[in-house]
């Protein structure tokens, strides 16, 4: 299959490995996996401020960047969920865009649904071996591309990891507060909402916490950091590669 | 905090007594949010309760309705969702045939424009009657006419014979919750309430505070000369209002006293009895996790003679204030709402920041929906933007409002409104330029990480493409960002270096 690599610009710039770790893991399954290099960013942050037009300008490029693909893998639920559910609104009065962003939409997938949903894979039969203790964190935009709050669904898929020590965290389904501008706009409000969310990942005294969007990452990583508790945050794609050995086990 | 004494008074409380109810519904416009929201964040009770309860009731809705729907609970979602669609799509039709039925059974129907318009049919029906004193059940839409107050003004008492709201009056306070407006009190402020205005004894036991309540009540349910009610539901084809208690106070207020006014807004209508199952199958359970409403009541008219109670006189107010401009092709969806509460308990935000910080009647994200687009954008500016989007709300509507995409579609009429900030206006004008180019955008991150990286409190680890620092404080508009938590920096190496070097260990371009 040829699959094209949306690596959003949050892992691209900042959480590299986890892209790394895609693209290695999608070889060694056989697939032929491209990076249209004129990718950018899905427009999430200037469109969940209300800046519809700016928005519209970037989806445009991303629907032109990805239009000969067959299929688009992206590691971020986040931005999944923007192509799936927002470049429609954007390109209700544009019947041209409006038909190839439901098209885009139709052909991109979140990595880790794209194991198990499209590539109907099981991380037991496949081999993946992982030693640690971790919990997941739920990021609330896979609501929308079907994941429901909580993430019972890939927690499941965690849980095929053999050697992997799955402890569940309290609250799942409640947001970090990140919010792209929100955390910006209320510190206050966002700082509590994660300040509960690393209560949360205390209490599950777990070594590494699971989290598959970099922007709850950043949130979530930064609190810790300042709250002095040291935890260590992977994305499945990474744990996935490790555990098949084709990325060094590293301290992330 | 139920052992704490009933002569001290908590920090929390004492900012709530010296704000009337009134105000903290109906503040100074334009509304700023913030400082309400830094006293909610930093009072420990409040985050405390508001917390535990919201989580257990949202809790309580999943397992109520996993349970009793299973697999189809999106889907009778969708169904409820799609009826009041229908019935808002056709409000004119529906609305017609409503008055039409009403009238026939013997109810006066009544159409107010707004506020001002619904309490002045009202005290005239009081001054008519020449009524000393009302009882009243909940209702949301009361609260926004402000109806309580404008009777009291002219002389008529008025008393909420609902358990929370009764509480919340004779301690001038105000509701934060659509449900359960008292979420926000604990039980020792309702025993001092209760000792400073009824003169009863000190407790704080909810069995006996129920017990005061009640004995209170009861008299006054006999004495007064007007009952009021809302509505949850108005059935279009019979001319029926139905409403839903759980302490039958509602039924007491609507049958006992000879007058019965019922006050309610034209969005709550469905077009058939035959419509009502799927409401109340999914008004209690996502209200409260309870299979139904304790009790249900269908009004038709008022007491005919063969009747041996019911009031002598009905009216229904329908209320507009709003809804008709809200029920443009763009808003209507947001009229669906059933008040049952649902997405405040799911929301993170509201369970962090209580029902007052909103400013209004309606809070939680509905009402960050709701009071905008009826009170003014303008007035409410930060409503829209105080939500992560998370979704949480939408996954629990039970009538699937689109929640998280109308607050982004008010966030941009804000900004077709120029009401954002010139600098955030620069900003995203600049970084959506960057994105435009590939090159640009690389090098604009890469400016971004020299930037971060200068300000790096050291990194340990050696792999270029996870050699991430932390910085504790940064200026600008990310300086929100590092109040509350650090900010992580790139590491040297992205990832499109990686792919350069991958494509080329392949001996590719
Ligand atoms: S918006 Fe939906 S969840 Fe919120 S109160 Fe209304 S009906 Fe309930």
């Amino acid at each position: 299959m040829k699959i094209d690599l949306f690596i959003t610009c949050l892992a691209d710039s900042y959480y590299p490995r986890t892209g790394i770790a895609v693209v290695k893991i999608l070889e060694h399954l056989g697939h032929e996996v491209r990076f249209p290099r004129e990718q950018t960013c899905c427009g999430q942050p200037m469109f969940n401020t209300g800046y519809k037009d700016d928005t519209r300008t970037i989806a445009k490029k991303m629907i032109d960047v990805f239009e000969d693909s067959d299929i688009v893998v992206t590691p971020s639920g986040s931005c999944a969920a923007m192509i799936h559910e927002n470049y429609e609104v954007l390109f209700e009065n544009d019947p041209v865009y409006l038909k190839k962003a439901k098209a885009l939409a139709a052909k991109t997938h979140e990595f880790i649904l794209f194991l198990t949903d499209v590539l109907k894979l099981n991380l037991t039969d496949l081999g993946v071996q992982w030693k640690g203790k971790a919990t997941y964190h739920y990021s609330c935009h896979l609501r929308g591309i079907g994941v429901e709050g909580g993430g019972a669904k890939v927690v499941d898929v965690i849980k095929q990891v053999n050697g992997l020590e799955y402890v569940q965290i309290d609250k799942p389904e409640q947001c970090c507060g990140f919010g792209g501008t929100f955390a910006m706009k209320y510190p206050q409000i966002s700082g509590t909402m994660v300040e509960d969310k690393v209560n949360c990942i205390k209490d599950t005294q777990a070594d590494y916490v699971i989290c598959n969007d970099a922007g709850c990452t950043m949130n979530i990583s930064g609190s810790c950091q300042r709250a002095g508790h040291e935890v260590k945050f992977i994305t499945l794609a990474e744990i996935i590669a490790e555990g098949l050995g084709l990325l060094e086990v590293e301290n992330v | 905090m139920s052992s704490a004494p009933g002569s001290q008074t908590t920090a929390s409380e004492s900012v709530e007594l010296t704000m009337d109810g009134h105000d903290i519904l109906f503040p100074k416009l334009p509304y700023d949010m913030k400082q309400r929201v830094q006293g909610a964040t930093n009072n420990a009770e409040l985050q405390e309760f508001v917390n535990s309860a919201t989580r257990m009731r949202d809790q309580m809705r999943i397992n109520g309705c996993k349970d009793a729907f299973g697999d189809n609970y999106d889907k009778i979602r969708a169904l409820a969702g799609d009826i009041k669609q229908h019935t808002l799509d056709n409000l004119d039709y529906y609305i017609e045939q409503f008055i039409d039925n009403a009238t026939a059974a013997g109810t006066n129907v009544h159409y107010a424009a707004d506020a001002e318009e619904a309490n002045a049919i009202c005290k005239e029906i009081c001054q008519k009657h020449n009524a000393k004193l009302v009882v009243k059940s909940k209702s949301m839409v009361t609260e926004e006419t402000n109806l309580v107050h404008e009777l009291e003004a002219i002389g008529v008492e008025t008393i909420e014979t609902d358990l929370g709201e009764y509480i919340l009056q004779l301690d001038h306070d105000a509701p934060s919750h659509l449900v359960t407006p008292m979420i926000h009190k604990n039980r020792a402020s309702v025993g001092r309430a209760f000792a400073r205005e009824l003169g009863v004894e000190y407790t704080d036991d909810p069995g006996e505070l129920t017990k005061i309540a009640r004995r209170v009540l009861r008299d006054k349910y006999r004495q007064a000369d007007i009952g009021m009610s809302g509505g949850n539901f108005m059935i279009a084809d019979s001319g029926s209002v139905c409403i839903c208690t759980n302490e039958g106070n509602g039924r007491l207020c609507t049958s006992v006293p000879p007058v019965h006014i019922a006050y309610i807004g034209i969005e709550k209508m469905i077009p058939s009895r035959k419509h009502l199952p799927v409401f109340l199958k999914l008004l209690s359970r996502s209200a409260i996790g309870s299979p139904i409403t304790v009790y249900n009541h269908i009004m038709t008219g008022p007491k005919r003679n063969a009747e041996p109670d019911g009031p002598q006189e009905q009216h229904i107010i329908l209320i507009d204030n709003g809804r008709t401009e809200v029920l443009k092709p763009e808003t209507r969806e947001m009229l669906r709402c059933i008040r049952c509460g649902a997405c405040l308990n799911s929301c993170p935000v509201y369970r962090k920041v209580g029902g007052h910080s909103y400013g209004s009647v309606y809070p939680g994200p509905i009402g960050a929906l709701l009071t905008p687009v009826f009170k003014g954008l303008a007035n409410y500016k930060d409503l829209p933007y105080a939500s992560s989007l998370c979704g949480a709300c939408y996954e629990a509507c039970p009538v699937k409002i689109n929640i998280p995409k109308y607050l982004i579609q008010l966030r941009s009429d804000l900004i077709g409104g120029k009401h954002d900030k010139f600098t955030d206006r620069v900003f995203f004008k600049l970084w959506s330029f960057s994105l435009k180019k590939a090159w640009m955008y690389r090098l604009a991150g890469k400016m971004a990480g020299v930037f971060l990286r200068l300000r790096n409190k050291g990194v340990k680890n050696k792999n270029p493409y996870l050699n991430r620092g932390w910085v504790e404080k940064v200026p600008g508009p990310a300086a929100g960002w590092t109040e509350k938590r650090d900010l992580v920096t790139p590491p040297t190496k992205d990832f499109r270096s990686w792919w350069d070097e991958h494509q080329k260990s392949k001996g590719g371009k």
